[in-house]
């Protein structure tokens, strides 16, 4: 299945819209966080709180906490560790590693042959590289993948990051309800 | 790296390591985490704030999906060494790429571009190419395994 063309049902309601827009950055470190994100786009505080449970019961917000940054808390290593792994295995590989708690992302992409042969990728992180060497020698070890080429790819440094920016993927101009 | 780990009380520790996902749903969310923590909820307030201010805690909040309200590819580009600065900088100045890493690998530089729908992705893409003279490898996300409860921490 391709999700890469599939936007969520609920995005097509302007309110769900707005909401995301207003708490993609964060809910504002206030006693009473969705009454201060209703004020600012019109509806009211348990209104916020239905649809972003909505939201979460459809699969468009993944998990709502606290988004902590690895690096400054001491993991200075992350190894995007991509696999060769065979079509027909790829999807129970997936799984079983998607779980595996030092994992932070698991996602099959496609192939582009013949200078890229790796169709299963994996964030690993760790306080230095032996960390991550080690954490990526147990998967093989517990997932059953030893059969499987694979490189460890460590970032050297990063020339930007910021949040998915949704904001500039929704109409910006949309009045509030 | 030269980043310098941040000292955390325990309490701090447990209110990253316990909170990274099912956040309360609840008129008054930090009162009710204060109640686990045996705080006040004026003190999760304020280590929260503490928090962000020394770049522990990025946000409070969702996380969304990806591919769910616009479409994301991630692309790598093979870049001799002499070019790689140049070639980031002309990558990051497109709003639509929000992740940009230099790896270890032939491929040595990744970034991940995020647009409404695929036209403007392709076009982003082919732009970089032009521009770089370079071969981009676009490596959409086919299928997501990751089930995401958040970072497990593990105090030392």
């Amino acid at each position: 299945m391709d999700m890469n063309v599939i936007p969520h049902p609920a995005l097509d309601d302007a309110v769900n819209r707005a909401l995301l827009r207003a708490v993609e950055g964060g809910l504002p470190l206030d006693a009473q966080p969705y009454a201060r994100v209703g004020e600012r786009i019109g509806i009211s505080e348990d209104e916020v709180m239905a649809r972003l449970q909505h939201l979460q019961d459809q699969g468009v917000i993944k998990r709502m906490g606290v988004v902590v940054r690895h690096r400054a808390l001491g993991y200075h290593a992350n190894g995007m560790v991509v696999w060769n792994v065979p079509d027909e295995r790829v999807a129970a590989t997936g799984c079983r590693l998607g779980a595996v708690p030092c994992v932070t992302l698991c996602y099959r992409r496609p192939r582009r042959l013949p200078e890229w042969p790796y169709n299963l990728f994996t964030m690993i992180h760790g306080r230095d590289r032996t960390e991550v060497l080690a954490r990526v020698e147990q998967l093989r070890e517990h997932c059953g993948m030893h059969d499987f080429d694979y490189q460890v790819l460590f970032s050297q440094r990063c020339f930007k990051q910021c949040g998915a920016r949704y904001t500039s993927l929704v109409a910006p101009t949309e009045p509030h309800p | 790296m030269t980043t310098e780990t941040l000292h955390l009380t325990r309490t701090e520790r447990r209110l990253l390591d316990e909170f990274q996902h099912g956040f309360p749903l609840d008129p008054r969310p930090f009162a009710r985490i204060a109640a686990e923590l045996g705080i006040s909820e004026a003190g999760v307030l304020e280590s929260l704030q503490r928090l962000h201010a020394a770049g522990a805690v990025s946000r409070v909040g969702p996380v969304l999906q990806p591919n769910r309200v616009g479409v994301s590819t991630l692309a790598a580009l093979a870049v001799p060494a002499e070019r790689l600065e140049a070639t980031a900088a002309l990558v990051s100045e497109y709003p639509e790429v929000n992740h940009n890493y230099q790896r270890e690998h032939r491929y040595n530089l990744w970034f991940v571009v995020t647009a409404p729908e695929r036209a403007r992705l392709d076009a982003v893409l082919a732009d970089i190419e032009q521009r770089s003279g370079l071969r981009v490898l676009d490596l959409p996300m086919l299928e997501d395994y990751f089930i995401d409860l958040g970072f497990r921490l593990q105090w030392t």
